[in-house]
């Protein structure tokens, strides 16, 4: 009998809990109309970037894809000609392909870019129908001359581009920021800017 | 009597698909067509009572155990799928034999005069089974736990003696509980079994 | 002007369908609102403003998906089947009383046994579970139909003796005769007993969560309609709200006074009373579904004849002797 009421009660106890929830702060955020704020160094879609006088950064050295671990970008380098200079350097990227569903987003290839072309975006809707649309070549990877130089990987908002839409105050999540210390955030930048060519 | 004349062709028709389906299940559907039909009959005679119980007990009760052990015999090849019997050679005598039995019991009941006690305290009326007595529920209950509270409980116990029967032919199959002893026993010789089974 | 009566029948019934029908669009969108609150989601909310939308969108999707018929299956019973489901779930409507004035009960038919008439109907609902999920000709249907009938037979034994001491109480079986008899007092409090085994029994003959077996998704795929597609499987969905309904309408009636408005408050109109009674109940199995998990079969069949029966008996016992001291 003990037992049966100790159930019964149990059973109320549930139904109690579930009531609660019902009045509780959801976490859903509902994404196509409003968006999660990123971690401010979130690594989303890539961008081969432009100097102010929209020349390419890229110089074709391979550096990427060698350092990728995912074996994801290709890069075929060719010579400038003084006619059709497309970098500042004597070579250029005339192929740059990465398959971004190889990619697995690490960032390694900005760290290894000696002249910072290649950066990770905080973009990340890249869904599509086909596999072959995942690969990215430079005609969707390079930024358009009219759009600027691209963002610098350490000057970005928080982790959401402007272009993207409305982003969601998230209270409840952890304080993305807290855990960079001022001098291990500048270390970060200073491994960053190493061997900055602009 | 138009609604009578359809309800009679659906009940002549059930009946018969009733006996006539090739699958079990559909004499299930052709049956629960009949006793709604039944019902509805029933209603037609102001006999509201008899009517819900007639779906309720029948329909509700009874069909639904049969249509369970047809679904749990027969899933996948239905063992009646030969179809029902060929009619026997006496078929025919049996059946005008049932007519005259049943037409001789209606004209019997008919013209027999049976005084009913009625909850309104009138006047006893007439044959059996007119709906002063069968229409509401009040009234049936009244008869029958009045007039026909011997039957009632006659029939009650008859039921009581047929369920007694179904437990005792279902019997009692506790499961196998072994005592201590004997799991002692069994403990021992599987000790024992390992024990040779090391030595070969 | 004089109009025929099968006419005002006929208009009643229809307003009546559309009603219920709405009631059920709306009842299914509510029940995955709060399903949804309830594990700290948000719902359907895309289609229409604030998900309200979302029955046109499921109904729509419904009608144009494929209606198959399996290959073992029995054409038709197959066929048959969600109808006799949705029949039985639809006609107990003609009976049932919403409101009441000077004039009488709002029903469309106020019939002297309704409460028996309203057990035979919804006993023969099983039917369709029944038939559909043999006639699928496959096996899960087939375990969850055998479960539904053994299940319902089980759970209406202890359904129908707890309204009994209800029918003592008010020494009718017309349902306005019921509500009327709780003017004063509602049933609940005498026959709070008979009210707890009724809503258990209700849950589980309308295969709900906790006794959902039928169904079992976890054992039995999607239990009987696991072959039904489209539209037939949407009028088996359909018939579930609607018996949901009913028995809240039930409950409503027989045990919190209908249409009585409680602690005389009799400014707001009885049918607004009822509507609110009936909600309180939908929005119950709601609750219930997102607390409780499912059943184990063998507990469920022992739940139902060794506690609901013994209990609904002593419950009937205790107020015949009451009544019957009482005089």
């Amino acid at each position: 009998m003990r037992k049966q009421l100790y159930n019964v009660g149990a059973i109320l106890k549930g139904l109690s809990i579930t009531f609660k929830f019902m009045f509780a702060k959801r976490p859903t955020i509902e994404y196509p109309s409003v968006k999660k704020q990123h971690a401010p160094r979130f690594h989303g879609l890539h961008e081969l970037r432009r100097y102010a006088d929209g020349k390419e950064r890229c110089i074709g050295c391979e550096l990427c894809s060698s350092a990728c671990p995912a074996n994801a970008i290709t890069v075929i380098g060719a010579e400038n000609s003084p006619e059709n200079r497309k970098s500042p350097g004597e070579r250029h990227a005339a192929r740059y392909e990465i398959d971004e569903l190889r990619c697995i987003f690490c960032g390694m290839c900005e760290e290894a870019c000696p002249t910072d072309a290649i950066v990770l975006t905080p973009r990340f809707e890249m869904a599509d129908y086909r596999r072959g649309s995942f690969i990215y070549a430079k005609d969707r990877l390079l930024v358009p001359p009219e759009a600027g130089v691209g963002t610098p990987p350490d000057e970005r908002p928080n982790g959401i581009p402007a272009d993207l839409g409305s982003v969601a105050e998230v209270k409840s999540t952890i304080d993305i920021t807290a855990g960079y210390g001022a001098t291990h955030r500048g270390e970060i930048l200073k491994t960053q800017r190493r061997g900055l060519a602009g | 009597m138009l609604a009578f004349g359809i309800l009679a062709v659906i009940l002549l028709a059930s009946a018969i698909w009733t006996v006539s389906a090739k699958k079990p299940v559909y004499s299930v559907v052709a049956l629960l067509l009949h006793f709604a039909a039944l019902a509805a009959t029933y209603l037609m005679l102001n006999a509201e009572f008899l009517a819900v119980i007639q779906l309720i007990v029948y329909s509700g009760a009874i069909l639904i155990l049969f249509l369970f052990v047809i679904a749990l015999l027969s899933s996948g090849v239905a063992p009646f799928s030969v179809g029902p019997n060929k009619m026997p050679k006496l078929a025919i005598p049996a059946v005008v034999l049932v007519l005259v039995a049943l037409g001789a019991v209606t004209v019997g009941v008919a013209h027999l005069v049976v005084p009913v006690a009625t909850s309104t305290g009138g006047s006893p009326v007439g044959p059996a089974g007119t709906a002063d007595v069968f229409g509401s529920v009040g009234d049936f209950g009244k008869a029958l736990f009045t007039t026909y509270l011997l039957p009632f409980e006659i029939t009650a116990l008859v039921l009581m003696v047929a369920v007694i029967g179904v437990i005792l032919l279902a019997g009692d199959r506790s499961p196998y509980v072994p005592s201590q002893k004997q799991a002692r026993e069994v403990r021992r010789e599987m000790r024992e079994a390992i024990v040779r089974g090391g030595d070969r | 002007m004089h109009v025929p009566d099968w006419i005002v029948i006929l208009i009643k019934s229809a307003i009546l369908l559309l009603v219920v029908v709405t009631t059920f669009a709306y009842a299914m969108l509510a029940e995955r609102k709060v399903l949804g609150w309830m594990q700290l989601r948000p719902g359907p909310n895309r289609v229409g403003p604030w998900g309200l939308m979302q029955p046109a969108a499921d109904a729509a999707k419904l009608i144009l998906k494929e209606d198959l018929t399996p290959k073992t299956a029995d054409p038709l019973i197959y066929r048959l089947a969600p109808f006799i489901s949705l029949l039985t779930a639809f006609s107990v409507y003609a009976i049932i009383p919403f409101g009441a004035d000077s004039s009488g009960a709002w029903a469309i038919g106020n019939v002297n046994a309704g409460i028996l008439l309203l057990m035979a109907i919804t006993s023969i609902g099983v039917y369709g579970i029944s038939l559909g999920g043999w006639a699928s000709g496959s096996k899960y249907p087939l375990l969850g139909s055998v479960r539904a009938t053994a299940q319902m037979i089980s759970y209406e034994l202890g359904m129908s003796l707890s309204f009994i001491g209800v029918l003592i109480l008010a020494g009718t079986t017309s349902l306005d005769g019921i509500v009327n008899a709780q003017a004063h007092q509602w049933f609940i409090i005498p026959q709070i007993l008979g009210f707890l085994i009724y809503i258990i029994t209700a849950v589980a003959e309308t295969n709900r969560v906790p006794f959902d077996l039928v169904e079992a998704e976890t054992e039995l795929v999607a239990g009987f309609h696991t072959e039904y597609s489209g539209l037939r499987f949407g009028l088996f969905f359909i018939a579930e709200y609607v018996n949901m309904l009913t028995v809240s309408c039930i409950a409503t009636l027989l045990f919190l006074g209908g249409w009585n408005a409680p602690f005389g408050l009799a400014i707001v109109p009885g049918v607004v009373w009822f509507i609110a009674k009936v909600s309180f109940f939908m929005f119950f199995y709601m609750w219930l579904r997102a607390t409780l998990p499912r059943f184990r079969y063998d507990r469920l069949m022992a739940f139902g004849w060794k506690v609901l029966l013994p209990l609904a008996t002593l419950n009937l016992v205790i107020t015949a002797i009451i009544v019957a001291l009482k005089g």
